[in-house]
């Protein structure tokens, strides 16, 4: 039988900042953007704010209201890169087999002959505590997504067990949006169902979740059954990189489509060059709008022949934007990312329309400018139409945002 | 508080590093006696974590840490 843990540190960006700080130690803290770049939003807080409701995501001045005296620090992400690194150092102490989710997450496969997982969950937990001067919660039990409902359990610092005994009792009675990938919309459908529970999720036969949820209904039934059998991943294993994505929220509402290509230049740079360090090319160009009164929509379109070139990624993008987007309203944020990715090298279909030796020069061109900006930072050389505004492009989406979330699978 | 200090040290050739001497910035030096602990560890009074050093210094124990590339001391003075 397998041991796994999932390990969670609580609050994290929260905690690493009040150990940063003794003063703040004792008040409600949470970590937020920066308001006046209009990224104003709470990214996490520590237990006394949770006791205010405070909830991440919601903006600093609705925080505010709930709680007067909260203290809001700026984020320092290469404090959190750091802790998570030494978390991972601890946990290599243990095993090989360590699978992050995001940075302040990850599963620990400790199967052995004699393993006790509750040991081994005490032990890390109290070597963070005393050695980072962080707390996790960690689960232990048979599966990946019982040991994450483990984590959830009970915090902080904290070690749940739920094992092939308990979890009719542990997990079942347990609603069923706390299960991975039950969000609001499948809950509600659940809920219409007349399933409130992780346990009344698991009694419900297969062809009907089948029915109302296709594939996904395989996989309700199984995580609410304990049958996951997906394995942690080696240590040494990155995931296969699936799609590579930047957006932003601008400083200033955009007005019109010029805005709109100065943002998606920057973007566009951002996500290419990552394309490019990875090696890859792209099949799929997908951008996202969010304007001024907050709602979205994403469209997505094919490209003929996949590309690493950052400027027929921007033309994409920018054609999709053109054809979907009508200004009635301004728009808040923007997003470009790019998926259907194969290896730089694999053959493809060229097509005679297309002028290859153009193609050739413009790959030179990334190339070159990609050293450049390597050598001395994104800003060494720009196009000149980003000149025009340089408070609304002066940003740097690749250096700025180096944690993209995740998905389980 | 965290005070970050000047520091002495030896590299030997497994790359383990030890601390010799404190530096104060008025020109005092304090030659460390013996270091009796080493290990990660967080400090709470201070604020970080680091490789802490339990060192015995004119027969005072006292912790120094280095973090990243940096050693700081808990003082105990606020401000």
């Amino acid at each position: 039988m397998r041991t796994i843990l999932h390990s969670d540190c609580n609050g994290f960006y929260a905690s690493v900042e009040c150990l940063y700080d003794p003063k703040i130690r004792n008040q409600p803290v949470a970590v937020g953007g920066d308001a006046e770049k209009r990224h104003g939003i709470i990214l996490a807080k520590n237990e006394i704010a949770k006791a205010y409701h405070i909830k991440t995501g919601e903006a600093i001045w609705q925080a505010r209201q709930k709680c007067p005296e909260l203290v809001v620090v700026p984020p320092h992400f290469d404090r959190y890169m750091r802790f998570s690194r030494l978390c991972r150092r601890i946990y290599a102490d243990y095993t090989d087999r360590i699978e992050n989710f995001g940075l302040d997450e990850a599963w620990l496969d400790v199967s052995g002959n004699d393993a006790d997982g509750e040991a081994i969950a005490q032990e890390i937990r109290k070597r963070i505590k005393d050695e980072l001067g962080i707390t996790v919660s960690i689960g232990v039990s048979f599966n990946k997504i019982f040991a994450k409902l483990g984590s959830d359990y009970k915090k902080p610092d904290a070690v749940t067990v739920i094992s092939r005994e308990n979890y009719r009792e542990k997990v079942w009675c347990l609603p069923v949006e706390d299960l991975l990938y039950v969000g609001r919309s499948t809950k509600k459908k659940l809920n219409q169902l007349g399933v409130f529970t992780i346990g009344e999720l698991a009694a419900l036969p297969l062809s009907l979740l089948r029915g109302n949820f296709g594939k996904w209904g395989d996989v309700l039934h199984t995580f609410s059954n304990g049958y996951d059998a997906s394995p942690v991943m080696y240590a040494d294993e990155s995931s296969a990189v699936k799609s590579i994505g930047n957006s932003t929220t601008a400083i200033r509402d955009l007005e019109n489509d010029e805005d709109v290509k100065m943002i998606f230049m920057v973007l566009c740079d951002s996500v290419c060059r990552r394309l490019r360090e990875q090696g890859a090319k792209a099949g799929l160009v997908s951008i996202s709008v969010r304007d001024r009164e907050l709602s979205s929509f994403t469209r997505q379109h094919k490209l003929n022949v996949p590309t690493d070139i950052t400027e027929e990624i921007l033309d994409a993008a920018m054609e999709l934007f053109r054809e979907s987007y009508h200004w009635s309203k301004g728009i808040r944020s923007l997003g470009v990312s790019v998926g259907e990715l194969t290896p730089s090298g694999s053959p493809c279909q060229l097509n005679l329309m297309n002028d290859e030796r153009k193609r050739e020069r413009m790959e030179r061109l990334d190339r070159s400018l990609d050293s450049l900006k390597r050598r001395f930072g994104t800003f060494c050389v720009r196009p000149a139409t980003l000149m025009k505004d340089t408070a609304l492009s002066g940003f740097s989406p690749k250096e700025e945002h180096i944690i993209h979330p995740v998905g389980y699978f | 508080m965290k005070q970050y200090i000047s520091v002495t040290a030896k590299f030997d050739a497994e790359g383990n590093v030890l601390p010799l001497c404190i530096n104060w910035d008025d020109g005092r030096q304090f030659p460390i006696d013996r270091v009796t602990d080493v290990r990660f560890a967080a400090s709470l009074k201070a604020g970080g974590a680091g490789i802490r050093y339990t060192c015995r210094i004119q027969s005072h124990e006292k912790y120094i840490f280095l973090e990243e590339n940096r050693w700081f001391i808990e003082n105990d003075k606020a401000g």
